[in-house]
């Protein structure tokens, strides 16, 4: 028989209580049980950094934890990062203005990633931003727009602290 | 690559953690999980039990104790990043620890995991052992404390036994105003090093070596301290062709082969990266001076 | 009507969905009732299978069925995958069977199917699964498998070699007699494979209401699933429907049919619930076509001044155990070497072998990186020879643009002549240099080595087929609503052609990107396609959504005309509304699309037939072709090997440009991956041919600090093939990348005399070759 908890787990804001078997991923519990798809699976190994989401604000592999682990915490994913339906976050508007996806499947980890670094490093250089996605694989774009949309995003972000100072 | 069945426990305590490991004769302890989990989905394990230890409270933490750093078992890689403390009394550790895998891998990565999973060429355990640290182990009745020269007995596999677990580690400093360089090469950014080196130095005025520390990761089955080289440093003073002359005796150390990197290579890399790490050392002792080799 | 849309930097229409997690990508799919499979695959290279024992399996608790081939219906169970490109020089045309049960030949072959209420249970059944195996020794490296003493790769055949065939022209034999320098060399070309951070997924569900099978696919061909279902199930074609949804990457190996492709939907018309099979990035590696080995044995034949004379030798193919795509890769490659220069003989004999490795068939570049690797080679040895400057060597033999359409006197891959259609080589090689500011370079490489660093500089040039027929076709349809939708056969993986074919379309009815709907990569939505790969949707699917527009646009005039009481010379269409010139009247195309719906008892206005749409299948009358030029400048550092790009530039001639943009990031993405050609991917397998890399900890793909920015320069030569004068984009960047570099960390390790003749090249290779120059 199948060992099996309930957890009681916080995504995006919302509260969700399942009942799960404690070997489940917590990538598949997100993307399997509670149906939020944007996060994705490339590898489980801990490689493609596709499944990065926030638990508690910071990135972490969703691969590479059990869903139990994510008991009483909060967790943040892609579909987490718009203010609302209508808007896009700087960061994610910095993407499509800088051609930082093709197919879209590492997009969501590569935001996540970002929304995490620029919140620790709000001015960084282009090396450091490499450095930053470095465990992010993406296979389309060559980085390159992903790495200016980072740049960009740093800046458009500022510009809103500022703003509002 | 899904995770096999197993029981999952979540101990409050040290002393439950243990007394669960005591009990189950086929168990895995899940800390930080980024060396297990990818395992756990291969199916290389097939634990019978899965012991997490990330609701134990006070099992993570970095204080000060004199001259020594005292890091618990469960202390996050990312903290150790962030730590002031770290920073400024042990930067050999604040070198080595931006290295080790990336921002997600550190945000779960412990100190204690990464120890008690002792890859060759893992970073803390090679900082550890150039330090002279001293890991605690506990186990149902007790706990000890293994010296880290004593803590690898074999490729991947520390000397504690299985119903024992890492709950902290104790890492002597080196006065302020050492030397120290951490050098590695791997293929990619946060790629588990192909070779590393990581030395101390304590240098007198004048440049005088009087005592030193060279650690090589990689080459062999674990981080390994290369006294006899480091004798070779003491009592000399600091210059190009003393630190080129020490680091060719690394190209001696007995090394590991694979298809992804032949030994001789290892040997050749742990003479470059010592070389290089001796000169950055001197370069960053207070009493020593600038000086960068290739 | 202005161009406004076509030619611009529109941002994706595809990226809002994207960025917020609003893909459909083929795992997000959840059925009522959907069931999960996992299959038991041969961990050996070779065996005899001399039982197989579900039994077990199959009272695993969550398990619905398991199936090996005795559990298929008996039609499928010796069938195998219909031969897509069949060729004569083929002697030995291996193709796989759904599931096998008698001799496995790969590592990864499927041998069992397990259906279960979770993925979780199917993999706990599939251990449960007990093979009797009799391990056969493996045929592994390529050349090898070709010498006498050789493993049989299929246990009963004779040889492993698979096919052969020359390709050339001219009098080889005489150029290389009359030569005043000849050079031979040996190459080894190794790539891996695509490795799309998707992996390969298969839903399948049949509707009994219907009568219809649906099956979605992360697959860049959809028509080709749904062709070989049909032929392989024996289903009627108007009762099976295959969609592409969101794929994440394809770059090749998602073009090719699989076993799997057959078999999902097999179980989910037979279980009467809906299937999903993922794969997992284990099984990627073991059972997902790649690229692989090439061993190439060449001589170049020059004159005094360096013209080549003649280019001729034998290359060997690895083309894995199976072979489900024919021979198309070498033949690509044998294809591609001339390049963009006057090559007056050419002689290429080429064997391909079969090996007990997963089938090799196109990745990114397809069979041309390894060509342009041996004839930029040959050119850089010639040079050195002569004691003539790289560059200059390139320089006097390339094609001038007088002589274009220029005819190599070789038959491509379309079976058509090939002839190359547009391009300024000259000037291509040109640009590239001057944006790598190539004239300071030896300054800079002084200073470098003034400092004790070491940097090298390196170019390659290349021609590339694109726009691959034999069509890919289109529909516009004006909805009543005014919206625009097309409807178009290939899939996308990432390419964007929801936004690059709005862009062919929006400027014929003065509207913007955002007015128009693309549905592409569904077979329900239009009558036939082919599939996105060779670089062959802008020119194909382009041109047809060109073509269509135009004829959508002719109509809505002679409807408004009629409409409105004016002359169709009288008319233009603006903003989505058709005016006649000079005054106020109007009419918007919603309302010519409804008046064209038809009133019972009501003529159609003008005579015309119903629906404001056209439907286009333009069909190319050969490839056209592409070219580019790379020059790398890189730091070599020779006491560890470590190789770090400094500058890439690529002048690029995509003929013309629908997206500057997406081109931009076709190529940016296409030179990441032959930087992993050529310093990190490598799939290693042991002498048996059982493979060693198997996940991403040892197969090495480049990440962010690994890839450079690409400098680019677009020149636009347009092709008179098509109407849009584009050609394909997506490949250009992987093909010189390897052979550039290469020559670049030769450069840089001059004061060593380092020769590289094959990559990968890792950093432990290139300390060893300092240390034997030294």
């Amino acid at each position: 028989m199948s060992d099996r908890r309930t957890i009681s787990v916080t995504i995006n804001g919302e509260t969700y209580e399942r009942e799960v078997e404690t070997r489940l991923t917590l990538a598949d519990f997100i993307r399997h049980e509670v149906l939020l798809t944007g996060t994705h699976v490339g590898c489980e190994h801990g490689v493609c950094g596709a499944c990065t989401i926030l638990l508690d604000g910071r990135t972490a592999r969703s691969c590479l934890m059990l869903a139990v682990q994510a008991n009483g915490h909060e967790i943040t994913t892609v579909e987490g990062i718009a203010p609302n339906d209508t808007e896009l976050h700087p960061l994610q508007q910095a993407f499509q203005d800088n051609h930082g996806l093709q197919c879209g499947f590492c997009t969501p980890g590569m935001l996540t990633t970002l929304i995490e670094f620029l919140g620790d490093n709000p001015d960084p250089t282009e090396q450091e931003v490499r450095e930053a996605i470095s465990g992010n694989l993406c296979r389309c774009t060559g980085y390159q727009g992903i790495v200016a949309a980072a740049l960009d995003a740093a800046k458009r972000l500022q510009g809103q602290e500022t703003a509002g100072a | 690559m899904k995770p096999p069945p197993f029981t999952y426990h979540d101990p409050r305590s040290i002393e439950d953690a243990v007394a669960l490991l005591a009990e189950k004769d086929n168990a895995k302890l899940l800390a930080g999980g980024q060396s297990l989990m990818p395992m756990l989905n291969m199916r290389f394990v097939l634990p019978d039990d899965v012991i997490d230890l990330n609701l134990i409270d006070g099992l993570a933490g970095i204080t000060e104790d004199g001259d020594t750093l005292v890091f618990g078992g469960m202390t996050r890689q990312r903290d150790i990043e962030y730590s002031d403390l770290v920073a400024r009394r042990c930067p050999l550790m604040k070198e080595a620890i931006l290295n080790v895998g990336h921002r997600q891998t550190r945000n779960r990565g412990t100190y204690g995991g990464s120890m008690s999973h002792l890859d060759p060429s893992a970073e803390l355990p090679s900082v550890s052992m150039a330090q002279d640290a001293i890991v605690t182990v506990q186990k149902k009745g007790g706990t000890r404390d293994i010296a880290m020269a004593d803590f690898p007995m074999g490729y991947m596999m520390p000397s504690f036994e299985l119903d024992e677990m890492v709950t902290g580690i104790r890492v002597p400093l080196w006065p302020e105003g050492h030397g120290y360089a951490f050098e590695e090469f791997a293929r990619r950014h946060g790629d588990f090093a192909i070779t590393s080196s990581a030395v101390l130095l304590d240098v007198e005025p004048g440049g005088r070596i009087s005592r030193a520390s060279i650690t090589v990761g990689g080459v062999g089955p674990a981080p390994l301290r290369v006294t006899a080289v480091e004798e070779g440093l003491t009592g000399e003073t600091g210059s190009v062709e003393l630190f080129t002359e020490i680091a060719e005796k690394c190209r001696e150390i007995d090394a590991m082969e694979d298809v992804y990197a032949p030994a001789w290579y290892r040997q050749h890399l742990a003479s470059v990266l010592t070389r290089r790490a001796l000169g950055k050392a001197f370069s960053r002792a207070a009493n020593g001076t600038e000086m960068t080799l290739r | 009507m202005g161009a406004k849309m076509f030619g611009a930097r529109v941002a994706r229409l595809e990226d809002p969905r994207l960025l917020t997690g609003r893909g459909s990508y083929t795992d997000d799919f959840h059925l009522p009732g959907m069931l999960e499979a996992a299959f038991v695959r041969s961990p050996h290279s070779h065996a005899k299978i001399n039982s197989i024992d579900t039994t077990a399996a199959k009272a695993h608790p969550g398990i619905v069925a398991v199936y090996t081939a005795a559990d298929l219906p008996e039609y499928l169970r010796d069938m195998t995958v219909p031969f897509q490109v069949p060729n004569p020089a083929i002697s030995q045309p291996f193709q796989q069977r759904l599931l096998e049960d008698r001799e496995v030949c790969f590592a990864g072959e499927p041998i069992a199917l397990v259906v279960a209420d979770s993925r979780y249970n199917a993999e706990d059944a599939a251990t449960l699964v007990e093979i009797d195996f009799e391990i056969l020794p493996g045929a592994s490296d390529c050349k090898s498998a070709l010498e006498d003493s050789a493993p049989m790769c299929h246990a009963d055949s004779a040889n492993n070699e698979g096919a052969k065939y020359t390709v050339g022209y001219g009098d080889v034999a005489d150029a290389f007699a009359n030569a005043h320098l000849t050079h031979r060399e040996e190459y080894w070309i190794h790539r891996g494979g695509g490795f799309a951070i998707e992996n390969r997924a298969v839903v399948a569900e049949y509707d009994e209401l219907q009568d219809m099978l649906t099956i979605w696919s992360a697959t860049q061909s959809p028509f080709l699933v749904k062709q070989n279902v049909v032929d392989m199930l024996g289903w009627e074609s108007d009762k099976v429907r295959v969609i592409a949804p969101d794929v994440g990457g394809g770059f090749g190996p998602k073009t090719i049919y699989y076993v799997e492709e057959a078999l999902i939907p097999l179980v989910a018309k037979e279980l009467g619930r809906p299937v999903k099979w993922v794969e997992d990035r284990r099984e990627n590696f073991l059972a997902t076509n790649m690229e692989r080995d090439q061993y190439w044995d060449m001589e170049i034949a020059v004159d005094a001044d360096g013209k080549l004379l003649g280019v001729r030798g034998k290359m060997i193919h690895d083309s894995g155990a199976y072979m489900p795509w024919g021979i198309i890769s070498p033949y690509i490659s044998a294809t591609t070497l001339p390049g963009p220069y006057i090559l007056p003989t050419y002689e290429l004999e080429t064997r391909v072998a079969l090996t007990n490795k997963v089938a090799v068939t196109p990745v990114r570049g397809a069979g041309r990186p390894q060509a342009v690797f041996a004839m930029e080679r040959l050119m850089d040895r010639a040079a050195d020879k002569l004691g003539i400057d790289r560059v200059e060597i390139r320089r006097r033999n390339l094609i001038p643009t007088e002589q274009m359409p220029y005819a190599l006197g070789l038959i491509f891959r379309d079976g058509k002549p090939m002839t190359y259609d547009s391009g300024d080589y000259p000037k291509c090689q040109a640009e590239a240099l001057r944006i790598a500011d190539y004239d300071g370079f030896r300054a800079r490489q002084e200073a470098a080595r003034a400092e004790g660093r070491h940097i090298g500089l390196g170019i390659a040039n290349y021609v590339e087929g694109t726009g691959l027929g034999p069509f890919e076709g289109a529909t516009v349809r004006i909805q009543p609503s005014g919206r625009i939708c097309i409807y178009t056969g290939g899939g996308d993986s990432g390419q964007g052609h929801w936004t690059t074919l709005a862009q062919v379309c929006a400027d014929k009815f003065g509207v913007g990107v955002a007015d128009i709907d693309v549905q592409k990569g569904d077979t329900g939505k239009i009558a036939s396609g082919v599939g996105t790969f060779a670089s062959r949707i802008a020119v194909n699917a382009g041109s047809s959504v060109h073509l269509a527009s135009m004829e959508v646009r002719e109509k809505a005039l002679k409807v408004a005309a009629h409409m409105l009481e004016a002359a169709e010379e009288d008319l233009d269409i603006e903003d989505g509304r058709v005016v006649v010139k000079g005054s106020d009247l109007s009419v918007g195309l919603a309302e010519i699309a409804r008046a064209v719906q038809g009133m019972p008892g009501f003529s159609l206005p003008g005579g015309v037939e119903p629906g404001l749409e056209a439907t286009h299948y333009f069909s190319p009358s050969q490839s056209c072709y592409c070219n580019g030029t790379a020059v790398v400048e890189l730091e070599v550092d020779p006491a560890t090997g470590w190789v770090d790009i400094l500058k890439y530039s690529m002048a690029h001639d995509s003929g013309t440009l629908i997206n500057p943009f997406v081109v931009d990031g076709q190529v940016q993405g296409a030179v990441a991956q032959g930087v992993g050609n050529a310093l990190l991917e490598w799939m290693i397998y042991d002498d048996n041919a059982n493979p060693v890399s198997a996940t991403f900890a040892e197969y090495l793909l480049p990440s962010a600090p690994e890839t450079p920015n690409v400098g680019v320069v677009h020149i636009e030569s347009p092709s008179p093939i098509n109407p849009l004068g584009v050609k394909g984009a997506g490949e250009g960047g992987t093909i010189p990348a390897p052979a550039a570099i290469m020559a670049a960390i030769e450069d840089a390790l001059s004061p060593w005399n380092v020769e590289i003749s094959g990559a990968p090249i890792t950093p432990s290779m290139i300390v060893e070759k300092v240390r034997a120059g030294a």
